[in-house]
């Protein structure tokens, strides 16, 4: 019964905890505009199956490097492809395997960066010379030699980003556990006789989750960028799937003829990196005031 | 000219909250000062004090607005003055002392150009003329090596020379007025009594006026002639210091005289009931009726206006309140209740936790010992070195000593946290495992630890709830309906409601979530509690909350304490016996009646003389040098660098030996009893206290 109860309560607890950083986002300017653009494009990639007008490969083969018109309101391509249903269709994939690869880093690497933060020593000298090291290659170079060496499917795609960012965000999530780490609640807790899997999990962790969900929000967009530079050279999202990174590069070259095939997907990146850069801003911001001291509910 | 120094009429600021409610933080506030005046304002933390002293930079925080009144220097208004000469009257013609002077300074920055700087921008100096002033004003507050220390950057100097440079500095532009912001508090006793004097005596030798904004009435005390109680951004009452001590006229006052624990007298000090109103809480008539014993239908619809007792005295006494007349006629606060009931006295003593010899250093261990010892270097100096004591149950242990002394450093032992070098440790009449996780659940239990700071002992993303669950959910088999329940008769028990367990702690003032942190020491059922300067963040009325729920809890649950503190006073309030620690070494160790009384070891009577009694007029009698050890010496006496009664070589070569004072009064000392006793005189009188009576008795007429 207890148990039954409990979960939902702690959902709710947890719920209520980003119902306080959810109103302090809203209050700043910035942040609700980037919120908004990421909900359009977050309903763009979702949705947009149902509403484009025609199938991604479709070809009109009377119009091609249209400018847009009502049958065409992007234009189309130079395969005579409609670009407003590739542009729309463009970002699912880019934008799920950011996700994806995201939570994956900030699992395994905010879990790897606080469990060193706490046990010290030794240990962590050790790994955090490694991650060091791994640090120093550039990131793009090992995602793309991993890429090459492993081909490009979506499984690899997201492992790699999701192993690449994972290294950076160790180091993030133990600076962050480590101003915990000395704190009396910790201590009070080890002077209890608490398990330290106890401590991590109820004392560490609760303390850690806005700084891992800021991490989360500025690594998707990473991955987002890192993902359109992969497909823009041939080794990110394999055609035919549309990808806004390889449409430009298939358009890049009628550029002087008909920029729309270029402008539009570049259009379509920027604006959702640049939401999610806003949104992430006014979130780190919006953690930064300490959300528990707001009047009791 | 007869124009007062200072002159601040019906000042009320305040910003503009979200919405259109404007909170008033100030509000009426009307004092003067002359020139060369001394004037201590005090009240609890929120109250305003900090406040008031910057605007009297012609300083508001951002946002924040003068809604009426004025405060006018020499004539001038503050806050119409232009922002050039608002900056010409910075530094020059007002300077501030803060609080935290290792934060005020610039860290990359040699203290000498530091002083330099307001030298060159205010005076003009330069050159050689230049260099001289800053070294005169280095002497000035008797700072040693002036020109040596001059090029030091502030990590190189101690809390109480930086604390002395922070003054030297505020001097450098020889201001009219100097305003003090709680500038000895975190010093320790005996660096604080230096600055006192220093300040007492600056304020003898020129001709600078000083506002003294603190919580300690027993530092005011020492420095002030005039006193302010604030409340709620208020001035409650105004007089000269001694009519207010030996007859406060506001219930206010009276609470805090009442609260802070004292030297002179055993037993608790008397807790003032509530708190002071957030921000923002406004309501009609006076601000303190709610927490008030006198309050009545007036107070709470017509606010008093400051009114002086007696029109035609000679030093104006004013007083914010309706009843004052009732209140001065009524019996005097301040009343101290035994601590122990008679009952729990009788009890045979049975010995809970025993430390027999025991060394704790921080010194390396393994690979960084071998090298060491290679290198041939001395092994370094224990933190704390062949400590024995034995805690009875049901009994309070005080240990006292100054930062640094080891005192925290033995309760880490004790809660298993700090394994020691060499020693036993027994709980119960067991030897106590060294590593808490080695130790049976039970006895996990039973040793339960509150720390100084619930800011940081209580986990700020926990609710009340998820606190108090932790200790009943690990040594308890108890289900989650039951813990509940639990878990608010814990929060009854520490006179905090149930309404509380859906609380954060960062929704709580500071002595509610110290009464939290004790529900959850007490939710294990301890046996003994280590109590780690449990009070010394805490507000006087506050404190003296919160030892009165300790004593309660203890007489009905028959806990013993390990009770830390730097305050003497304190320890004199809630202990059974003292242990004074110097450089985690016992100088002295008895039943607390006889710790504050003579024969003492001359450490502890250093600490004694330098603890600022809520005494008007009282001069610490400076007994030993505010050098701080950074290490203990490696023969000998532990106290031999700064005592004052050194008797020779045998002080620098031979451990001192235990001298019995007393049944179970020890005394760790060269000088034989005899002659400590004779030449001690008893620091601290219930006799020099000021009553109505004794005030009457030495004025003129």
């Amino acid at each position: 019964m207890r148990s039954l109860l409990a979960a939902p309560m702690r959902l709710a607890q947890f719920l209520r905890r980003f119902g306080y950083i959810w109103r302090s986002l809203r209050r700043s300017r910035q942040g609700t505009i980037g919120l908004a653009i990421v909900i359009v494009h977050l309903f763009i990639a979702v949705a947009s199956p149902y509403i484009v007008p025609y199938a991604h490969h479709d070809i009109d083969g009377k119009n091609r490097l249209a400018a847009p018109s009502v049958e065409h309101p992007f234009g189309t391509d130079s395969f005579g492809r409609d670009l407003f249903t590739r542009v729309l269709l463009g970002g699912r994939a880019a934008i799920g395997v950011a996700l994806l690869a995201a939570a994956i880093a900030v699992l395994w690497g905010g879990l790897l960066g606080i469990l060193l933060a706490f046990i010290g020593g030794r240990v962590d000298e050790v790994v955090m010379r490694l991650v060091d090291a791994l640090l120093a290659i550039p990131g793009l170079l090992v995602v793309l030699l991993i890429v090459v060496a492993l081909g490009t499917g979506f499984s690899v795609l997201i492992l790699t980003l999701g192993y690449a960012y994972g290294v950076s965000t160790i180091r993030v999530a133990r600076g962050a556990a480590l101003g915990f780490v000395a704190s009396d609640f910790i201590t009070a807790a080890r002077a209890r006789g608490e398990r330290k899997t106890n401590i991590v999990l109820r004392e560490l962790i609760p303390n850690l989750l806005d700084v891992l969900l800021v991490e989360y929000v500025m690594r998707a967009s990473w991955a987002l960028t890192a993902i359109s530079s992969l497909s823009y050279l041939g080794f990110g999202i394999a055609p035919p799937t549309p990808d806004w990174g390889r449409m430009v590069f298939e358009n890049q070259v009628m550029l002087a003829i008909s920029p729309w095939g270029t402008l539009f997907p570049v259009f379509a990146l920027a604006s959702l990196i640049i939401g999610i850069n806003l949104a992430g801003d006014a979130l780190s911001k919006a953690i930064g005031l300490d959300r528990t001291r707001e009047a009791p509910t | 000219m007869s124009q007062k120094l200072l002159e601040v009429e019906g000042l009320t600021t305040g910003f503009r909250a979200r919405g259109s409610q404007v909170v008033k933080v100030l509000r009426n506030v009307s004092l003067s000062m002359e020139r060369g005046e001394t004037l201590g304002l005090v009240g609890e933390s929120g109250c305003g004090k900090t406040t008031f002293g910057m605007t009297l930079l012609g300083h508001l925080r951002p946002g924040g607005k003068v809604l009426a009144g004025t405060a006018r220097f020499e004539g001038v208004d503050l806050f119409d003055l232009p922002p050039d000469e608002l900056a010409e009257l910075r530094g020059r013609r007002v300077a501030v002392i803060p609080q935290s002077a290792s934060s005020a300074l610039t860290p990359t920055m040699r203290v000498g150009e530091q002083i330099a700087e307001v030298l060159t921008l205010h005076l003009g100096l330069a050159g050689a003329r230049l260099q001289a002033r800053v070294l005169e004003l280095l002497t000035q507050v008797h700072l040693p090596q002036v020109e040596a220390l001059a090029r030091r950057y502030p990590h190189e100097l101690s809390g109480g020379q930086l604390q002395r440079v922070a003054v030297a500095m505020a001097l450098a532009g020889e201001p009219e007025l100097l305003v003090l912001d709680e500038p000895t508090t975190g010093l320790d006793v005996t660096t604080q009594a230096h600055i006192l004097d220093l300040l007492r005596e600056i304020q003898e030798t020129t001709a600078t006026a000083m506002l003294y904004i603190s919580h300690d009435i027993g530092a005011i005390a020492r420095v002030c002639d005039r006193l302010a109680v604030m409340y709620a951004g208020e001035i409650v009452e105004d007089g000269a210091i001694r009519d207010l001590f030996a007859d406060p006229a506001h219930p206010y006052t009276r609470g805090l005289l009442g609260s802070a624990p004292r030297l002179s007298v055993a037993g608790l000090p008397q807790a003032m009931a509530g708190r002071p109103p957030a921000p923002g809480e406004e309501r009609p008539g006076c601000a303190f009726a709610p927490r008030c014993a006198f309050a009545d239908e007036t107070c709470t619809t017509i606010d008093p206006a400051l009114e002086p007792r007696d029109r035609h005295a000679e030093t104006p006494h004013l007083v914010h309140c309706h009843h004052w007349r009732r209140v001065v006629a009524s019996e005097d606060a301040g009343k101290r209740r035994a601590l122990k009931t008679g009952a729990q006295q009788e009890r045979e003593p049975e010995p809970l936790l025993e430390l027999a010899e025991v060394d704790i250093t921080y010194a390396r261990r393994g690979l960084a010992a071998l090298l060491r010892r290679w290198r041939g270097e001395p092994e370094p100096p224990t933190t704390v070195s062949r400590f024995s004591i034995t805690i009875h149950r049901g009994e309070t242990v005080a240990l006292v000593g100054e930062s640094g002394s080891g005192k925290s450093t033995i309760a880490r032992a004790i809660a298993g946290l700090m394994p020691p070098r060499a020693g036993h440790i027994r709980f119960g009449g067991q030897a106590l495992a060294s590593e808490v996780q080695s130790r049976p659940a039970q006895t996990q239990r039973k040793v339960q630890i509150i720390f100084q700071n619930p800011d940081a002992s209580l986990n700020p993303r926990h609710t009340v709830k998820q606190i108090l669950d932790a200790p009943l959910r690990l040594y308890f088999d108890m289900d989650g309906k039951s813990r509940l329940e639990r878990s608010g008769a814990l929060l009854e028990e520490a006179r905090l409601t149930p309404r509380y367990l859906e609380r954060h702690p960062g929704q709580m003032s500071g002595g509610e979530k110290q009464r939290v942190a004790v529900a959850r020491a007490f939710a294990a059922e301890p046996d003994l509690v280590l109590c780690d300067e449990v009070t010394s963040a805490l507000d006087v009325s506050v404190q003296a909350a919160v030892l009165e729920l300790l004593a309660g809890l203890q007489a009905q649950r028959g806990v013993a304490y390990l009770f830390i503190s730097h305050d003497l006073a304190v320890v004199r309030a809630i202990a059974d016996r003292v242990a004074v620690l110097y450089q985690g070494r016992i100088c002295e160790v008895g039943p607390v009646a006889d710790i504050y009384a003579p024969p003492y070891h001359p450490y502890t009577e250093t600490l004694l003389a330098a603890a600022p009694e809520p005494m008007p007029g009282a001069r610490a009698q400076l007994l030993a040098k505010d050098v701080q050890e950074a290490e203990p010496p490696a023969r000998g006496c532990c106290f031999q660098r700064r005592c004052p009664r050194r008797i020779g070589a045998i002080c620098d070569n031979e451990t001192p030996p235990s001298q019995r004072a007393a049944e179970g009064h020890v005394i760790r000392c060269h000088v034989p009893l005899e002659e400590l006793r004779e030449s001690q005189a008893t620091l601290i009188s219930p006799a020099d206290i000021p009553t109505r009576e004794r005030l009457a008795a030495a004025s003129p007429k």
